[in-house]
Formats: structure tokens, C-alpha cells, sequence
């Protein structure tokens, strides 16, 4: 969690490998969680928690290298605006606020109504990855007292 | 004087409580309140009016859409005081 990389070598190749498939799986909770257990909040978190093992892995500069802090934001404010965007969508064409079903697209009311559930599922799972990530780095840069200004936006 | 107030009524409201227990329903009887309100209907009706098989994300996302938007919003909302609080504005 500080400025330098964890020094065993067996736990940066674990974590190497085993990130990618973290990240495949909390995507497959995200898209699935209409037809199993899971959705948006835990997929998201488990997106989140591969960044969060990078960070702790490899240092948090690496980390802050990655991904700046523009796209966590645009993440963030991304899936906010799906989930009521599509709610705003439904009341353009007729309908009440997030009430699904009424996307103009050829579809019957309940297989609109999963893809609308689907596309609300994915923005939850952005802001909630994005959310965690960006606490993260923030609360471990506080604790190891990286100055947040050397994050370019 | 304060503290011998908050006492006392912390004594009733106990009281209060401990009376009421026995007239609360049986845990895990299906012929509960909120067993027998609105779940028959999710159950029944969930696939055909959502087109999920899912009951839980049914539920979720849209029955309850409104209070699922207030979460993202609440995490969303963390997620942004966090960054403005630990970012040093003077450099």
C-alpha cells in the first residue's frame, strides 16, 4: 500500500495472474445478475477489488499511472447517468419514470424490461467500480502521505 | 439530572419492548405480515411482468427502482465528498 512494490516475487506473479480472471468473473456477475444471483452492487465491488489488489501489489504510483483519475470520474458520473438516463428515456416515450417498457425498440414489454434491467445493472457496476477504486487510492495516498496533486487529472 | 432522565426512560422503553415480545409473530411462519402482503405477487407475477427470472433483481431494479437510483446516488455522492475532502486545494 505504500510508495514501493511488495517485495515477494510469489505474491506479485499470483496476483498477476489471478487478476484478470477476478475481473472476468465480476463481469460475468455484473451482465448475469438478471438470471442468477448477484448484480450491479457485487459485480461492481468485485471489479473494484482487482483494482484494489493491484494497488496493494504493485505500488499505489503504478496504480495511479493506470488509470487516472479522469476516467474514474467519467466511470462514476457514466453509470449514475445510464440508470437515470434510461428512467428520463422512459418518460420521454410515454411512460412513467423507470418504468421499463417503454424503450422504443421492437420488443415486447418484459424482454424490454430485462434489457432495461441489464443496462441499469452495467451503470451501477461502473459507479460502484469506479467508486471503490477511487476511495482507495485516495485513503491509502492519505495514510501513506502521497500528495493527491501529483494525480494528473 | 440528565443522566437519571435518560436512564429512567431508557428503563420504560425497555419495559416497553420486553412486553411487546411475546406478542410478535413466530419466526419463519409463512402466515406472516409481510409474507402474505406483497410476496405472493412477486412470486406469481415477476417473470411475466419483468421478464426475469431472477426474483431478487426483480425486485431490485424494478419494483424498487426508485430506492436502487437512491444508492447509486449515496455511493456516487461518497465517492465524490471523499475526493473533495482529501484533495489539498493549496498547494
Amino acid at each position: 500500500m505504500s510508495e514501493k512494490m511488495v517485495e515477494s516475487v510469489v505474491a506479485r506473479t499470483i496476483s498477476r495472474i489471478i487478476i484478470p480472471f477476478i475481473q472476468l468473473y465480476g463481469i460475468y456477475v455484473i451482465t448475469h445478475g438478471e438470471s442468477s444471483p448477484g448484480g450491479g452492487f457485487q459485480g461492481g465491488v468485485i471489479l473494484g477489488t482487482s483494482i484494489i489488489l493491484f494497488g496493494i501489489v504493485f505500488s499505489l504510483n503504478t496504480t495511479k499511472k493506470w488509470i487516472s483519475k479522469k476516467i474514474l470520474i467519467l466511470f462514476m458520473s457514466l453509470g449514475l447517468l445510464i440508470y437515470s438516463g434510461i428512467g428520463a428515456i422512459d418518460m420521454l416515450f410515454g411512460g412513467k419514470y423507470l418504468e421499463y417498457g417503454k424503450l422504443p425498440l421492437p420488443l415486447h414489454s418484459p424482454e424490454m424490461s430485462a434489457l432495461s434491467i441489464l443496462m441499469v445493472e452495467i451503470g451501477i457496476g461502473l459507479c460502484v467500480m469506479s467508486t471503490i477504486t477511487l476511495l482507495f487510492i485516495f485513503l491509502a495516498g492519505e495514510k501513506s502521505g502521497t500528495r493527491m496533486d501529483s494525480w494528473e487529472i | 439530572m440528565l443522566r437519571s432522565l435518560a436512564i429512567i426512560s431508557l428503563l420504560i422503553m425497555g419495559g416497553v419492548f420486553i412486553y411487546v415480545i411475546e406478542d410478535m409473530p413466530p419466526i419463519g411462519n409463512p402466515e406472516n405480515p409481510p409474507h402474505v402482503h406483497v410476496v405472493p405477487r412477486y412470486i406469481e407475477k415477476a417473470e411475466e411482468e419483468t421478464g426475469v427470472p431472477n426474483i431478487v433483481t426483480a425486485i431490485l431494479a424494478n419494483y424498487r427502482g426508485y430506492d436502487t437510483l437512491g444508492e447509486t446516488t449515496v455511493i456516487f455522492t461518497a465517492g465524490i465528498s471523499v475526493m473533495i475532502l482529501f484533495q489539498r486545494w493549496n498547494k
